[in-house]
């Protein structure tokens, strides 16, 4: 399991928030319990398995949306 | 495509202001009906298609979204003709976006602030001896780095070489310079004012006092009340909710016009965005004014306190312990202090510390042999005289004959509060010190503006005898006052007055207070960036600064205030709309968005005053 923090460009609407969130919880290879959006900090903190899903796989999924992922940093965890 | 077009919304929102002017000239000025209409049709399908793409992807993943609703809704209002309407929804809901972005930014600009000291790069001494510039994440702990003048300290250390001045502000809140020298911690996120300096690195990233100090900050920015997480499942259903009900009114009354307003008026905004952005103000206020709190719940509980309770050493008072009087009896004063400052050399008593302080620089003797008499004080032998240091009980022991001036005196000490340390040479009183702990200034009038902003009572707990903690108790007009009190004691007292159904704050320095920090309902720690306070406490006062808590105390509550108003202004435009839908004749669309979207920009605004919050004068 890795930990993956995804900073994004500053969000404005709430229901940003369910959108992410269910399309990050789609995503086979994520922890879906360990989904955290931050609404204020602007960002995503998601646990996911690296041998199953890429980070880039996670931010292509967040960017599909709309919302421009600025710099994600990936941690053992 | 679909980016590009995201990317644009700020563009398009003009351009279909400007589309929207020149249809209302052409109808009132040219009457032209053909400009007006084509004006307006080009307005709502360029103003309409980010916000479609958006909904289309809300879709994708299974939410219905606002963006679902007023998409609906603007196609809606195309079908039946109705472009004047299309045109105006699409240009409110874009330009509002814009606002609440731009507002929402302001709100959050006071933890931006914080997390922008975050240092990023760092010189990190190479292979070959030569220092280069690396990204912070490439620094492992054991690095050696080098520091210039003006720079951040990049990482939690300890000076190796060179020495400098030091700004802590970001960790203490303290901003005069701290000088650093060889083997001194330094800590990441501060800046060196002067000086060059090397360092090794202790700790680095987020397990840097600083990085904690960011991530708490962020995560208690985000963090949930109870209320927020029923608004939230709330709005999960609210708005298809609401898709549902304009589907239904169009099934049986055939009015499209009347469908689709229902699903403008049926917005949920500023119900979800009043509470977060009330949150976020008030922590940004209290992490730029050097007051952590932890997350909403603490908001609401701190806003709510009857019952403060403080430790005393290191809160109440200073936590020092100094020589605040003594007395001289007989001659020979410089020979005494220097017997008594070799004597005191050996211990590592705190009282000890306080008399060699006071002391200062003077003769040394070497002692020859010493002997600690547990709970009264210390015997040496120096040149041949016998040398006892102590309390009163050692001086009876040692048969010390007092004189009745000194018996007087040791009163006089005792009732100030005072510890006191006796000197007698040879079985003669020489010296008479009272040591005190003296109390942190201001700390009177702070706790005044805290009984005004309504906590009933204040108590002081303390592992200190009953005669000093009345002493103190009295001298701050403390309501309750508990001397010998052991840390589980004074979480026992916590959990009995818990039980009397009072909210009750402990506040206290965080190290050895741990379970009454934890157990009570709100935690304040009084640190100066250590990792304990941190960890356990629910607020943090930065530099132990008391003057802080009032501040603090009064932000929760000016903030737990504003989200009942965010929350009472987000309701009643939302009962406002759907009454004037059912009772007016004016309700439509184009004002149904105006003044949802008024309403977001209200709740945003209301909750911007708490950075500007500030304690009144009391």
């Amino acid at each position: 399991m890795k930990k993956a923090i995804i900073q994004l460009q500053s969000l404005s609407c709430p229901s940003c928030l369910q959108k992410i969130e269910s399309a990050v919880k789609r995503l086979s290879g994520v922890n879906k319990d360990s989904l955290n959006v931050l609404f204020n900090a602007s960002k995503v903190k998601v646990d996911f398995n690296s041998e199953v899903i890429t980070i880039e796989d996670i931010e292509k999924a967040i960017e599909d949306l709309g919302y421009p992922v600025i710099k994600s940093k990936v941690k053992p965890s | 495509m679909q980016r590009w077009i995201l990317s644009q919304k700020n563009s398009i929102t003009v351009i279909s202001a400007i589309l929207i002017v020149l249809g209302f000239l052409g109808r009132f000025g040219f009457e032209s009906m053909i400009t007006f209409n084509s004006s307006l049709i080009v307005a709502s399908l360029i103003g309409v298609a980010p916000i479609a793409i958006q909904a289309y992807q809300a879709v994708k993943v299974k939410v219905v979204s606002i963006d679902v609703l007023v998409t609906i809704a603007v196609i809606g209002a195309l079908l039946i003709k109705n472009f004047e309407e299309s045109a105006i929804v699409t240009f409110l809901f874009l330009f509002g976006s814009y606002l609440e972005q731009r507002t929402l930014n302001k709100t959050r600009s006071a933890i931006k602030e914080l997390t922008e000291l975050a240092p990023e790069n760092a010189w990190k001494k190479m292979g070959d001896g030569n220092f280069e510039e690396v990204d912070i994440d490439d620094i492992d702990e054991g690095d050696i780095l080098l520091v210039k003048t003006g720079a951040k300290i990049p990482v939690d250390g300890t000076v190796i070489t060179g020495e400098g001045h030091i700004n802590e502000a970001s960790i203490t809140g303290e901003s005069i310079p701290v000088s650093k020298t060889k083997d001194k911690d330094v800590y990441a996120g501060t800046i060196l004012e002067n000086g060059t300096i090397q360092i090794r690195a202790d700790r680095v990233g987020e397990d840097t006092t600083f990085g904690r100090i960011i991530e708490l900050v962020e995560e208690a920015q985000d963090s949930k009340s109870e209320a927020e997480r029923f608004i939230d499942r709330f709005s999960k259903y609210y708005t298809p909710a609401v898709l549902a009900l304009g589907f239904v009114v169009w099934i049986f009354s055939r009015n499209i016009e009347l469908a689709i307003t229902i699903l403008v008026l049926g917005c949920p905004g500023a119900l979800v965005i009043g509470v977060p952005v009330s949150n976020v103000a008030g922590i940004g206020n209290g992490a730029r004014s050097g007051v952590l709190l932890k997350g909403s719940e603490v908001i609401h509980d701190f806003s709510k306190v009857d019952t403060i309770v403080f430790d005393k050493t290191g809160t109440l008072t200073i936590g020092n312990p100094e020589v605040a009087e003594k007395e001289f009896y007989g001659d020979n004063i410089r020979e005494t202090l220097g017997y008594l400052a070799s004597v005191e050399r050996e211990s590592d008593h705190p009282l000890a510390k306080a008399v060699l302080q006071n002391i200062g620089d003077t003769t040394s003797y070497t002692v020859e042999k010493t002997e600690v008499i547990k709970g009264a004080g210390i015997i040496a032998l120096i040149n041949g005289h016998r040398i006892a240091v102590g309390n009163v009980a050692l001086m009876k022991k040692e048969q010390v004959a007092l004189p009745a001036k000194a018996k007087m005196d040791i009163q006089l000490f005792e009732r100030n509060g005072n510890s006191l340390v006796l000197t007698a040479i040879d079985g003669e009183l020489k010296v008479l010190m009272g040591i005190r702990d003296t109390i942190r200034p201001g700390v009177k009038e702070n706790l005044q503006k805290l009984r005004n902003l309504g906590v009933k009572n204040l108590v002081v707990l303390s592992g200190d005898n009953q005669g000093t903690v009345d002493l103190v108790a009295k001298e701050l007009g403390l309501t309750e006052a508990h001397g010998h009190m052991l840390p589980e004691e004074k979480a026992a007292y916590i959990k009995e007055k818990q039980e009397e159904d009072q909210t009750v704050a402990f506040v206290g320095d965080g190290v050895n207070d741990s379970p009454s920090l934890a157990l009570a309902d709100i935690g304040i720690a009084m640190g100066s960036g250590t990792d304990v306070a941190i960890e356990t406490s629910d607020v943090v006062l930065m530099n132990s600064d008391f003057s802080r808590l009032p501040h603090a105390l009064g932000l929760t509550k000016a903030t737990a205030n504003n989200m009942v108003q965010n929350i009472f202004i987000a309701v009643g435009v939302v009962l406002l709309l759907l009454a004037s839908l059912l009772f007016s004749e004016w309700m439509n669309m184009s004002i149904g968005m105006l003044v949802h979207e008024l309403s977001i920009l209200v709740v945003i605004l209301n909750g911007m005053r708490l950075l500007k919050y500030r304690l009144k004068k009391v």
